[in-house]
């Protein structure tokens, strides 16, 4: 895994921490807050964070690799999630994600070479009535198919 | 006077994510364009979803004589729509799967904007809270507990008692905790409440504080759920600068206000004590009980930890008495509860009905049977932990001991339909791999079952049907030994998936 943390300034991070550091039980609105910014959590954040909140290094390592959301490196330039839970299977979910994930080349969680699109499994959009679900980017697709998907993925720009 | 087509008209599209999956924005832009073109006066309104999710995007016209249903509507027919020449459904309070629905908890959903102040306040709300008001806690409480309220989480436990712990609980400072960490799959009530009628929540969360003496309430919503989170987080900021939160809500001197918390893609974490780890922002472990939430809970003060639908039924019961709303269902499952219709399904969606209705008629009265017209093999119901059922099992009524009794549990009220070319080994395979995916990693029956699970599966699918024992065996200690729902109710699947199709395990016959 390549860390790309040289782009988060301690300054900046630092101030991303503050900003939160005001609420009850702020860890998690921090390490959003984070992650939205930089595409994942920077290493260089966790001993500044342990440092404001008065954590071990360790307790906020456990945090950030306990959550599936939290990364260690960014994921491609567009995220493709697609819903591998019960009622899409009902749907064909595992033969769209098959064929999805065999035309990319990938595996879940991988990225393709060129870093435009990671394809990661999600268990639930809550589009349980029109499956199966995907989700290009922050773009919801009900009753998705591969015609549905590469038309999300190629108005993303991927 | 003008009449016909140039008539003012409103027009009503569901904001709702179902509703946008199927393409509502590209609906949304096409009825703005073409009126623009046309010139018309067209006040395009956007709602929450009505719940008939195989209908989406479904646009409403009002013309001066009620609201006319269209869907599922594409972008090329709205010409037609506007010229009032398109096919219709007619009203859409008439179509059989909307009128036949008892909305209670679900009453503005759909009708409404979902962040009108004005339109929530004309369709009834505030008046619950008003009513609370005026109220002493003890009579709060006891009221909840006359209406029969029990969680809509999946365990059912009445939702007066749990307040009444906390109410006579001393602290300095007192939570309410929404779980909004709706994670199972066939379950979508919570997002189309959020979505829909986001006061609802917010109002019965305030009711929750004057009865209990809370003063602060979090709403942990899943990071899955985008335009819920946007959602509720306007509301509150709304009801916040209305004065129905804050330091004097209503005007009454009385204290509350809440926030959103956005989850971090943990299954583990709709379970009650994780969640309130995470809200502290811990690892989502599973904590032990005693103590309970509702004496040591967030932050270690007494919390009343319910579902989205559970608070969001507060206000009904509270506008019309306790008894109007312990006068629907049966037994003691009392009111009304959100069945929501998913998976291989003809007619999916959201269905508010009393308590009571069998298994059977949900699935093909209300469902239409499936989506592919294939026959029916199983249902699962109550989620990833929820028991599968078969045809022969479909007089079984829906209501919390009624499912208990037949080996199963109604959860969060979600039903996931599959047709007979469903792989029930692979089922129970993908229940097991999904625990072991979710495990928090606290008790060993989770966390190693899980993933002997997987592979006692996989040595059954290799032929060797001795293991079927030894699954059966790891069932019962994974039911017994774990710490919470996730390890102690996969067996669910699992188990009812080998009873009744015991063929796709390799055996002639039911195992046990």
């Amino acid at each position: 895994m390549s860390h790309q943390a040289t782009t988060a300034e301690p300054g900046e991070i630092r101030a991303i921490i503050e900003a939160e550091r005001h609420r009850e039980g702020p860890l998690l609105p921090i390490l959003h807050a984070l992650q939205s910014r930089f595409g994942h959590i920077p290493e260089a954040a966790l001993p500044l964070i342990a440092d404001a909140l008065r954590l071990t290094k360790a307790e906020v390592h456990g945090v950030v690799s306990f959550y599936h959301d939290f990364r260690e490196a960014p994921a491609g330039r567009l995220t493709l999630k697609l819903c591998r839970a019960e009622a899409c299977q009902a749907t064909g979910a595992n033969a769209l994600a098959a064929s999805v994930l065999d035309r990319f080349g990938l595996d879940w969680h991988g990225t393709t070479p060129d870093g435009a699109v990671t394809v990661e499994p999600v268990y639930c959009l809550g589009l349980c009535a029109c499956g199966p679900a995907a989700m290009v980017g922050e773009r919801l697709i009900g009753r998705a198919d591969a015609a549905r998907i590469d038309a999300a993925l190629a108005e993303a720009g991927a | 006077m003008t009449e016909g087509k140039t008539a003012p008209m409103n027009i009503y599209l569901s904001c709702d994510s179902a509703a946008k999956s199927l393409g509502a924005e590209q609906v949304a832009k096409a009825i703005t364009q073409e009126a623009e073109a046309r010139g018309l006066s067209v006040d395009l309104i956007r709602t929450g979803s009505r719940g008939m999710v195989w209908l989406e995007p479904l646009v409403e016209i009002d013309r001066g004589a009620g609201r006319i249903a269209h869907g599922p509507v594409t972008p090329d027919m709205v010409p037609a729509l506007l010229d009032g020449s398109a096919e219709t459904l007619g009203p859409v309070d008439t179509i059989p799967f909307f009128a036949r629905q008892t909305r209670l908890t679900f009453a503005r959903c759909g009708i409404t904007d979902p962040l009108s102040l004005t339109d929530y306040e004309a369709h009834g709300g505030l008046t619950g809270l008003r009513r609370a008001l005026a109220m002493t806690a003890e009579q709060i409480v006891e009221e909840v507990r006359t209406s029969g309220l029990r969680g809509r989480g999946g365990a059912g436990f009445p939702t007066g008692i749990k307040w009444d712990t906390v109410r006579q609980a001393e602290a300095d400072r007192k939570y309410i905790v929404c779980n909004a960490d709706e994670g199972d799959s066939g379950t979508f009530a919570d997002r189309m409440l959020m979505e829909g009628d986001p006061f609802t929540l917010i109002e019965g969360m305030a009711i929750a504080g004057l009865g209990t003496g809370a003063t602060k309430g979090f709403v942990y919503i899943r990071s899955e759920y985008p335009d819920a989170i946007a959602t509720m987080e306007r509301a509150i900021r709304l009801a916040r600068e209305a004065g129905w939160l804050g330091l004097d809500i209503l005007g009454s001197g009385r204290t509350f206000d809440m926030e959103v918390r956005v989850g971090a893609g943990a299954y583990v974490c709709g379970e009650e004590t994780s969640l309130l780890n995470s809200l502290e922002g811990k690892r989502g472990v599973v904590r032990a009980k005693p103590p309970l939430p509702a004496l040591e809970g967030a932050f270690g003060r007494p919390t009343v930890v319910n579902n989205v639908i559970s608070l969001a039924t507060v206000p009904v019961i509270f506008e019309k008495g306790a008894q109007h709303y312990a006068d629907f269902g049966l037994g003691r499952s009392l009111g009304t509860i959100p069945l929501q219709i998913a998976g291989n399904v003809k007619h999916g969606g959201l269905f508010e009905t009393a308590f009571g209705m069998p298994l059977g008629d949900i699935v093909n009265d209300l469902g239409g049977g499936t989506a592919s017209g294939r026959p029916v093999k199983a249902v699962q119901v109550g989620g990833p932990l929820g028991a599968y059922f078969a045809p022969h099992q479909f007089d079984t009524p829906f209501g919390y001991e009624e499912f208990d009794g037949a080996g199963g549990l109604i959860g969060h009220a979600g039903l996931v339909v599959f047709d007979d070319t469903a792989d029930m080994r692979g089922m129970a395979r993908f229940a097991m791999e999904f625990c072991a995916v979710e495990s928090c990693g606290k008790c060993t029956p989770c966390r190693i079952g899980a993933v002997r699970g997987v592979e006692t599966i996989d040595r059954i699918a290799a032929g060797d049907t001795g293991a079927v024992e030894i699954l059966t065996d790891l069932c019962e200690t994974m039911k017994d030994g774990s710490l919470c729902a996730l390890g102690g109710f996969t067996p669910y699947p699992v188990m009812s998936a080998l009873r009744l199709f015991p063929e796709e395990f390799g055996m002639k016959e039911a195992a046990e």
